[in-house]
């Protein structure tokens, strides 16, 4: 008996010992392989690196993203894109920020692009310890507050504009004043967008609809992460379920993924009215046609290009960018940031009317930022005949008096 | 039951005992092999070629020194977890809570962090260490109180305060805890730079992390083995009533085990908090309690194999990183592996 129970350990110590000291040497050929190929690469070959926090295919905020990578490719020549999506604590528990940017860097990485607001603080620390790699932490403001280190850059564009022409088509459509928002988790930014919606529902329903702002129901309701993340946030399902059953008859979305829409499909097939104005990406709406109203989205695409080429050329500078659409065709994919597709469900008298608010928007006639605003709790935001600058937008602390929601955690 | 007949006799010859590491060893490699089939068939049907994705899960993480850090990054929590699960399973007990006692530790921790920043850090490191182990061994010892006064099964009780303990960490992250700007799931704000564990340059290695681990390995492998109160807790876990009736107060003994994991894995939360996340996020424990259960399975809670296999699994779950930018697999297929390991291993355990 007990020969044959030693004989298996010794054996298996041997198999593990032999594979380990057999493969063991390979990988550590690679590193040192790596250099030298590398430099030799850069002279032709410039390979951008972005770490997503959702998925690609989401229809949404990393879809946008990714698919303006795409766009730089196609457009520069002798350009490589790589990436590493959903690091996030529920997808990845122990991949961290750093980790995803040290793993594209190793393969070659130049320039890194990072998507989310979550990961401000890794992408610091990733760029100080790699002061000759560039950075784009997009929708960020490290630069703008001083944190971030000289190879880092923040950009952003002004969704505020792409969500006043959503809420303003929701007002427009709405059949009973009901209008729900699908909200991510409590920042400035989400705010700020929140509040841009409601001020553009708002401006429509008592300019179009001749209605007054009392009888204009708008209510945001957090999920608490940009996505779902089961047992975690909020189901974003269940959320947009219970805004059809409390007959919100408009549901317009804030989070990065498509439920909004989806279960507004859903419920119009089953008999109900009930429309939606998805989020961030060109393509949102073919997740329920019959439903959308438009969407608002971020063309990140020459932007990135723009980005790329600078680094490239190696004439970086640190800076804090809030880009804003072409107001001549805030449709242009080479040259808008900011855009607004409109939906089948929205009927071509109210598309007029909407062209006709985007065009006050575009020649500057209308402001929906002046004042007087107020906060929530009765607070100025905006002082009568004030117009608010980019920074008390920026970091808009409270959402507006006449929205139902949390302002606060 | 010869070992009953040679108890008494000072417990000086425990045969079956030497035996034991020896006999077991055929199941885990069984477990290892069916893991690896059902991986490879995995990867197959992916279209993957399935020699590359190996060398990638199993030696990606040695291969440049930055991976290497993280993955001892990875192994020193793991590995304070499967050293306590060992003890646990010594006793036999199944301490599935050991994710929440990893919460509750980490949670624990950031009290005299968040309380008094400005204390000299090494003061402030020993404290959140001592309070991590206390919070945890306390969350470990509501299970042994729940098993013991209201009759609940330590696995469900386990299980239970797992989510009672992270509902907590949501809470704090969410509430008196947030973020001054905000509320996000990405955690609280990281603690002042001078709290971090120091690492070694460029690397985000903290020493002090698996070092402490191996002296807990190393404590824990003596007096499990080497002690009389190691014999009488594996007394009470071969046989609890034979125990008893040998003068061992099991209850007594349980209560220490639980303890004693509760507090290793309490250990591995203020890691956690410290010196990698250096912040409380509502996912702390990053399933890396019940990796280490599945250590602490494979190696049948022999001391000896803990290290090695805690080791391989951080290795696998480093080295997976690179599946997606390579070969653009998912980089759940480590996750496949491990998850075929938890499930051969159960499965030839059960056919004890």
């Amino acid at each position: 008996m007990r020969v044959r129970f030693v004989r298996w350990p010794l054996l298996f110590i041997t198999l593990l010992s032999l594979v380990l000291t057999a493969c063991g040497s390979q990988p550590a050929a690679a590193p040192t392989a790596a250099p030298t190929t590398a430099p030799a690469e850069s002279t032709e070959e410039f390979t951008f690196g972005m770490v997503l926090v959702g998925p690609i295919n989401d229809g949404g905020w990393n879809q946008a993203h990714y698919e303006a990578a795409q766009y730089v490719v196609e457009k520069v020549p002798g350009v490589k894109f790589i990436y590493i999506d959903k690091v996030n604590p529920a997808d990845r528990p122990n991949v961290k920020v750093e980790q995803a940017i040290e793993e594209l860097i190793g393969q070659g990485a130049r320039l890194i692009i990072t998507n989310s607001a979550e990961f401000a603080d890794g992408t610091n620390i990733a760029a100080a310890a790699h002061p000759d790699v560039y950075f784009i932490h997009a929708s960020g403001d490290k630069v703008l507050t001083g944190e971030a280190p000289p190879n880092v850059r923040n950009l952003m564009g002004r969704m505020e504009y792409g969500k006043m022409i959503a809420g303003c088509a929701a007002a427009l459509t709405t059949e009973n004043g009901k209008l729900a928002y699908l909200g991510p988790l409590i920042d400035p930014e989400t705010r700020r967008l929140v509040n841009s919606t409601y001020l553009g529902a708002r401006y429509c329903w008592e300019n179009y609809r001749g209605r007054s702002a009392d009888e204009l129901a708008f209510k945001v309701t957090w999920i608490g992460f940009w996505f779902n993340i089961p047992g975690v946030t909020l189901d974003p399902t269940k959320v947009a379920n219970d805004f059809i059953n409390e007959g919100y008859d408009v549901i317009l979305s804030g989070i990065d993924t498509t439920e909004g829409i989806v279960e507004a499909n859903k419920a119009t097939q089953a008999g109900k009215r009930v429309f939606a104005v998805p989020y961030d990406f060109k393509g949102a709406c073919a997740q329920g046609e019959a439903v959308c109203l438009g969407v608002p989205y971020f063309n990140w695409g020459p932007d990135y290009k723009r980005l790329v080429e600078l680094a490239r050329s190696g004439q970086w500078e640190p800076a804090w960018e809030w880009t804003g659409p072409n107001w001549s065709n805030i449709n242009d994919p080479d040259t808008s940031m900011i855009g607004f597709v409109k939906g089948p469900a929205l009927s071509a008298e109210n598309a007029a009317k909407l062209d006709e608010f985007i065009a006050k928007l575009a020649d500057g006639s209308l402001n929906l930022f002046t004042g007087p605003l107020y906060y929530q709790d009765g607070s100025v935001f905006v002082p009568e005949g004030q117009v608010a600058d980019d920074k008390t937008i920026w970091y808009t602390q409270q959402l507006l008096a006449g929205i139902e929601g949390q302002s606060a955690p | 039951m010869l070992w009953l007949r040679q108890l008494p006799d000072r417990y000086t010859r425990m045969r079956l005992d030497r035996l034991k590491p020896l006999a077991s060893l055929t199941r885990p490699l069984l477990a290892l092999l069916a893991a690896f089939v059902l991986t490879t068939i995995a990867l197959l049907s992916s279209g993957v070629a399935p020699l590359e994705a190996y060398r990638l899960i199993l030696f990606g993480a040695f291969s440049t020194p930055v991976r290497l850090s993280d993955m001892i990054m990875l192994a020193a929590p793991l590995l304070l977890c499967s050293v306590g699960l060992s003890i646990t399973f010594a006793g036999g007990l199944y301490n599935l809570g050991v994710e929440g006692q990893m919460i509750a530790g980490a949670i624990a921790a950031m009290v005299p962090l968040r309380l008094w920043p400005d204390w000299p850090p090494l003061l402030l490191w020993l404290l959140a260490g001592l309070s991590g182990a206390a919070g945890g061994a306390l969350w470990a010892l509501l299970i042994g109180g729940l098993r013991r006064y209201a009759g609940v099964s330590e696995i469900f009780a386990g299980l239970g305060m797992n989510f009672l303990a992270s509902g907590l960490a949501l809470y704090l992250v969410l509430g008196p805890w947030r973020r001054q700007t905000s509320a996000s799931l990405s955690g609280t704000d990281l603690l002042p730079r001078e709290l971090w564990l120091p690492t070694v340059d460029r690397l985000r290695l903290a020493p002090a992390a698996p070092v402490i681990a191996l002296i807990a390995l190393v404590i824990v492998w003596w007096a499990l083995t080497k002690t009389r109160w190691g014999l009488e807790v594996r007394a009470v876990g071969l046989n609890p009533a034979a125990a008893a009736r040998l003068g061992i107060v099991t209850a007594r003994r349980m209560a220490e085990t639980l303890a004693a994991c509760g507090a290793l894995a309490g250990t591995a939360g203020m890691l956690q908090v410290v010196a990698v996340h250096h912040a409380l996020i509502p996912n702390i424990s990053s399933g890396i309690g019940l990796l280490g259960l599945l250590v602490a399975l494979l190696a049948r809670a022999d001391p000896r194999w803990l290290l090695p296999i805690a080791v391989a699994f951080a290795a696998f779950t480093v080295g997976s990183i690179q599946l997606p930018l390579t070969l653009g697999i998912d980089s759940a297929i480590a996750g496949v592996l491990q998850g075929a390991l938890v499930l051969f291993a159960l499965a030839t355990r059960a056919r004890r």
